[in-house]
């Protein structure tokens, strides 16, 4: 059996439930795990591990889809951009879907535009050699897990002097909005499920933070159900101990300082900026731009017409990314909104906490 | 070193260039009484013993060369299983060729030699084809459109309305390899053991007729893998379905690509596997023919019919841990994720 085999199988998923099931016995008061990561969201649906919850727990999804944080104007300008003659956007599949104002990028596909969907942003020095005559657009958006990789493209594009790849910037980072949340009064979070991949390149250390400034219990997990059952049950012990602190539980990936090369790369080609996050508005310090530098390669210096940008009426994507309101509480919910006719965009990625809950969650409609 | 021969426009115009392509490449690997005339139409024997079965199909997968396989190979099996699934005894398939200007004649020739050696190895003949060409850019290489003719023989039946509260679902291996090995080939992954688990099955079918196993209805896992099966057939009958996930066995190299490129197996396309349904009475019956055969050797139940639905999503998977949740179907393609 390897390692991840051992993370999948039930004897040790059977064992932690009934250990956080014995831990929760003590507790003082119901709690609150919010996890803020889409693969965390995904996975919690998956394996169904809200059922497995005794009831003084409580699972909460946060702002940690990539996607369904990228506001409706990133993707209005996209559509703008894309529409210019010879040019090409590429994009992450799960941005493919998400409506914006107007149509989603699968249907202005169809209607015209070039639309690549590509698994690396490496891919786009292929594409940017093979179409010498378009302006190659990389719709750039993702955490601190996606950065680093845009980055190096960008840095390599230079070094090659090809000058037909520009990147729409939309990266965002994740510190920003975890003091946001800790912030908000109307949002009673215990503790938090902290991100494994953001975590693998930004470090446990970077979170110091949330035990130390706003007394949040956490813990950083990986993937497999039993990997995000740790990270439950170390956030109850911290709770009945009343001990906040930063547990890493992802060792065998993350390190207290992160991935220095992948930090530096980010810091060479980008730098913090205020940005706008669909649900929590805007957050100081909370996105990346293109430094100067690199700024030729920042499709958002060029100049065009954008339609005023309007949100889904009715859609309470918001709420849901802030955890203030689970799916069902929508009113578009399996109703108008579903994933063949997503409103808002956490409908559309697998991560989002929406789609996550229709797909995976028993219901009679 | 020889230059590369190119398909050319005119290998589609009707002169010489095509008929050099029909008379070497075609009629040499396909050669039956039926194709040699090359009249208008195949004009074939009398048909008894049965209702005929007719399908059609098109293949226009990327990368056209996979592991395991290539899209020869794969029209003739895909054709086959889906006359197979109906309960059919293939038999006479059409096979037309739409290439792209500039395609490689010997990626046109390896796709007629394997098209050749699996319709010998289903026991079906190509009687009919056609060949047209594109301009550059105007298609992929190439793609091939299939139709296949078969006869279901007196008193099988094979639809969905036989589905009854209490059959268990049986799947003849393991899920998904097919997509895998595309994958794979196509995000230039090493695959290891990995290859396509493409394959007529009509000989597996015919096995589980000759056992006297009581099939009740038959599919093969292809576009949409298990999860649209299954979504199919509840809609089809009104019953709902639940598999259990611990016992749908997985091939670890298929498991990893798809974990690594973010996909569900349950949805990932099989070409060679078979999910039946069956009274619990004939379901060791089934296992057993089905695993002394190459191509069922995993055979296991994996689920179980139950009663009528109202839910609109009638399929259920239970986990290890004992939690059941819906298995919709996909919205879309299975998109890439981003983390």
């Amino acid at each position: 059996m390897n390692t991840t085999d051992l993370y999948h199988d039930s004897r040790v998923v059977r064992s932690l439930v009934d250990q956080i099931h014995k831990a929760s016995r003590g507790l003082p008061r119901s709690i609150t795990i919010m996890e803020v990561c889409g693969t965390h969201t995904h996975a919690i649906a998956r394996a169904g591990l809200r059922h497995l919850m005794p009831e003084e727990i409580r699972l909460i999804s946060g702002p940690g889809c990539p996607v369904c944080v990228t506001p409706v104007s990133f993707l209005d300008r996209a559509l703008v951009l894309g529409r210019r003659p010879s040019t090409r956007l590429a994009t992450f599949g799960d941005l493919y879907r998400v409506p914006s104002s107007s149509l989603s990028l699968e249907t202005a596909h169809a209607e015209g535009i070039q639309v690549d969907i590509v698994y690396s942003p490496r891919d786009c020095m292929k594409l940017a050699r093979e179409n010498p005559d378009e302006l190659i657009i990389f719709l750039a958006v993702g955490f601190e897990t996606t950065a680093p990789t845009i980055a190096a493209l960008l840095v390599e594009a230079d070094q090659s002097n090809l000058s037909n790849l520009m990147i729409l910037p939309g990266n965002k980072i994740m510190p920003p909005p975890l003091r946001t949340l800790s912030e908000d009064p109307d949002l009673q979070v215990d503790g938090f499920l902290l991100p494994g991949h953001v975590s693998v390149v930004i470090g446990a250390a970077a979170y110091a933070f949330l035990p130390d400034e706003y007394e949040k219990f956490s813990a950083i997990v990986g993937f497999t159900p039993a990997d995000i059952l740790r990270g439950v049950l170390e956030i109850v012990k911290q709770v009945k101990d009343e001990t906040p602190c930063v547990r890493n539980l992802y060792e065998r990936v993350v390190s207290d300082g992160g991935n220095r090369n992948a930090l530096a790369l980010m810091d060479r080609v980008f730098h913090p900026c205020d940005a706008e996050w669909r649900g929590l508005g805007v957050i100081p310090g909370s996105g990346l731009t293109l430094r100067e530098p690199f700024a030729h390669r920042n499709a958002e210096r060029i100049d065009v017409d954008m339609p005023p940008a309007r949100e889904p009426a009715g859609c309470r994507c918001g709420d849901i990314l802030k955890g203030t309101l689970d799916p069902p509480g929508c009113p578009l919910f399996g109703k108008e909104c579903h994933p063949d006719n997503p409103v808002g965009a956490c409908m559309v990625s697998s991560e989002g906490s929406c789609s996550a809950w229709y797909r995976h969650e028993k219901r009679s409609l | 070193m020889k230059p590369e021969r190119l398909i050319q426009l005119a290998h589609g115009a009707g002169g010489r260039a095509m008929q050099s392509l029909i008379r070497d490449l075609f009629l040499n690997h396909f050669q039956n009484p039926h194709l040699e005339p090359l009249s208008d139409a195949a004009v074939l024997s009398p048909i008894s013993g049965g209702r005929p079965a007719l399908t059609t199909d098109g293949f226009v997968v990327d990368p056209p060369i996979f592991p395991g396989g290539d899209l020869g190979h794969l029209s003739i099996c895909g054709t086959v299983n889906d006359l197979a699934v109906a309960g059919a005894r293939p038999r006479e398939i059409t096979w037309a060729l739409i290439l792209e200007e500039g395609c490689p004649i010997d990626l046109v020739e390896r796709c007629v030699i394997s098209a050749a050696k699996a319709a010998r190895e289903a026991g079906v003949s190509i009687v009919a084809g056609d060949t047209k060409v594109v301009p550059r850019g105007r298609g992929d290489r190439i793609f091939i459109v299939s139709a296949g003719l078969g006869i279901v023989p007196e008193g099988r039946d094979t639809g969905d309305h036989r589905l009854s509260t209490g059959d268990l679902l049986i799947l003849s291996g393991p899920p998904g390899d097919h997509a895998a090995a595309i994958m794979a080939a196509r995000h230039g992954l090493a695959p290891g053991s990995l290859v396509s688990d493409c394959a007529p099955v009509n000989g597996l079918v015919e096995a589980l007729f000759e056992d006297k196993v009581d099939v009740h209805t038959m599919h093969d896992p292809t576009r949409g893998g298990l999860t649209a099966v299954l979504n199919e057939m509840a809609f089809r009958s009104g019953l709902a379905l639940r598999i259990h996930e611990s016992d749908v066995s997985i091939n670890p190299a298929a498991s990893t690509v798809f974990e690594l490129l973010g996909l569900d197996f349950l949805s990932m396309a099989s070409e060679g596997r078979i999910l039946l349904a069956l009274p619990s009475s004939h379901a060791e019956r089934a296992i057993r023919c089905l695993r002394s055969h190459p191509l069922g050797r995993d055979a296991s139940v994996i689920g179980e019919v139950l009663g009528p639905h109202q839910d609109r999503a009638p399929v259920t998977i239970k986990n290890a841990y004992g939690v059941e949740r819906v298995l919709d179907l996909l919205s879309g393609s299975d998109l890439p994720r981003i983390c």
